[in-house]
């Protein structure tokens, strides 16, 4: 138990007292986790809001891969992009294995199924009399669309939420395609997980507690969007 | 006209995706200035390479990418080309590697020891033996739990040797445990389950305050623990960066950086961890 408080305490300190290597891990997970979920929602909820309102042979079946996307495991993610992008894999020209822009891509394919999924949910359970009657009004298809994001909006927070918050707390990926090289890919996670095995559990507690602040403060937010613009 | 507006806004989404990582990434002519450097987790556990490596990329502008992971998979990167230079502890694979033409220019460069540590306890008397091998056959015999890395690490490697020495097929047996994790997170289990593992001695230094293991067999010949540096062989894999590997490598057999190790841990945990011993030969030390 004693452990746990003296964490606490060290989490403090290293916060109060700006510890710069502790604020530089900090901002880097702030960095990287908020790259990953911008570039998952531009592709999440463009083709989410695609496949919600398409029909084509084989849709179910879309669905159930976007679906099962959702729960894809960072592990094997992170297998994956870092077999790609090895020295003599397909994509080892770009040169970008073990470096900040390698744990964006993984963390990017990790959050970008979960921002596809909800999207899909959030469309699909709009009212369907609606995209009649904003057609009706003469709107263009474009707009449409357009209109319908902006309707599902609120509902949609839930997916910025779910895939920021998978991604700033996801390890396996990170680590391997990031190799936690310190003062240049080392996040809150990776940092956690090294020195839990250099036995340093005090300073693993602080940097536990502080990526929970984080991911606290980050969702603050966001719901404080979500409940002001909640329909009365 | 729906489908080609979703397609834009998709494409734009991947240049987007694409610039990104162009920004971050390194350019091609800077990749030159780049060393992977593939070693086990003893080094960057203890904090040595913390000490070592900002004194190396000062010097030299390099910017080294250190990936600690255990000294199996380190030559598993080694033998695809994906690292420029290893520092690790399996001899007998080292050896190996170079034979197979993967590896050049192997060094050594420190050696510390390996121990056994287990419950105060005892519950297989075997405090006091001298020879390791005996020490195994003993736990064996008691049916007493040990705990083993199983992770083709250099650790790993070096406890099939004993047990291979002392006759004896642990794998399978109902007190032998394999964890598969590092050396910190083994000493983890053995402490809690009350279990004998093998481990390096800076590990162990390092976590003592945690454990409740004690050291019951130590200083052996067959205990030693020996580092090498190795270059990986650039007529195999182009893509390496010889200059950055070698340099590395040289500087890991510096007076400079044999100074460091010769005193590093020396003021926290009352001993030091490391030995240097570039320029000596392997069949030398420990006598």
């Amino acid at each position: 138990m004693d452990l746990i408080f003296e964490g606490i305490y060290k989490a403090f300190y290293l916060l109060f007292t700006l510890d710069p290597e502790v604020m530089g891990v900090t901002l880097l997970s702030l960095q990287i986790s908020g790259t990953a979920t911008l570039i998952s929602l531009l592709v999440g909820i463009s083709v989410g809001t695609t496949v919600a309102l398409a029909e084509f042979p084989g849709r179910k079946f879309v669905v159930s891969l976007i679906n099962t996307g959702m729960g894809l495991p960072p592990v094997v993610v992170g297998l994956f992009v870092t077999i790609f992008l090895w020295r003599n894999g397909p994509l080892g020209f770009l040169g970008i294995l073990y470096t900040p822009a390698a744990m964006i891509l993984a963390q990017a394919v990790i959050a970008t199924p979960i921002v596809m999924g909800i999207t899909l949910a959030a469309i699909q359970a709009l009212p369907k009399n609606l995209r009649l009657q904003i057609l009706a009004l003469g709107a263009t298809r474009f707009q449409m669309v357009w209109i319908l994001v902006k309707e599902a909006k609120l509902p949609l927070l839930p997916g910025v939420m779910a895939g920021f918050g998978g991604v700033i707390s996801e390890v396996g990926a990170s680590i391997m395609v990031g190799g936690n090289i310190k003062g240049y890919s080392r996040v809150l996670t990776t940092a956690t997980v090294m020195e839990t095995s250099r036995g340093n559990f005090d300073i693993a507690i602080a940097l536990g507690i502080i990526l929970l602040l984080l991911a606290f403060f980050i969702n603050l937010i966001l719901t404080h969007i979500q409940q002001r613009e909640r329909p009365r | 006209m729906k489908m080609i507006k979703s397609r834009k806004i998709f494409c734009l989404g991947i240049l987007a995706l694409l610039t990104t990582l162009l920004m971050m990434g390194n350019p091609v002519q800077a990749q030159q200035k780049n060393i992977i450097l593939a070693t086990t987790t003893s080094t960057q556990d203890s904090g040595l390479l913390d000490v070592l490596i900002p004194m190396f990329e000062k010097k030299t502008g390099f910017f080294v990418k250190t990936i600690a992971v255990g000294s199996g998979q380190a030559m598993a990167m080694g033998q695809k080309g994906e690292a420029d230079v290893l520092l690790v502890h399996s001899p007998a694979a080292e050896k190996k590697f170079v034979a197979e033409g993967f590896g050049v220019n192997r060094r050594i460069i420190m050696h510390n020891d390996f121990i056994v540590v287990g419950p105060g306890e005892d519950p297989a008397k075997i405090k006091g033996i001298k020879s390791t091998p005996d020490v195994f056959k003993k736990i064996a015999a008691a049916g007493a739990l040990f705990l083993s890395r199983a992770d083709k690490s250099g650790t790993h490697t070096k406890e099939m040797g004993i047990w291979k020495a002392a006759g004896i097929t642990p794998g399978g047996q109902k007190w032998y445990q394999e964890t598969g994790l590092g050396m910190g997170q083994t000493l983890n289990v053995a402490s809690e389950k009350k279990g004998y593992t093998l481990a390096d001695r800076g590990t162990y230094l390092a976590l003592k305050k945690n454990l409740s293991l004690d050291i019951l067999a130590e200083g052996d010949a067959i205990l030693l623990n020996v580092y090498h540096v190795l270059e990986i062989n650039p007529a195999k894999f182009p893509k390496v960066n010889v200059a950055g590997g070698k340099a590395f490598a040289d500087f890991m057999v510096s007076k400079e950086a044999q100074d460091v190790i010769k005193t590093f841990g020396v003021e926290k945990f009352g001993s030091p961890l490391f030995f240097p011993d570039a320029g000596k030969k392997e069949e030398d030390l420990g006598k």
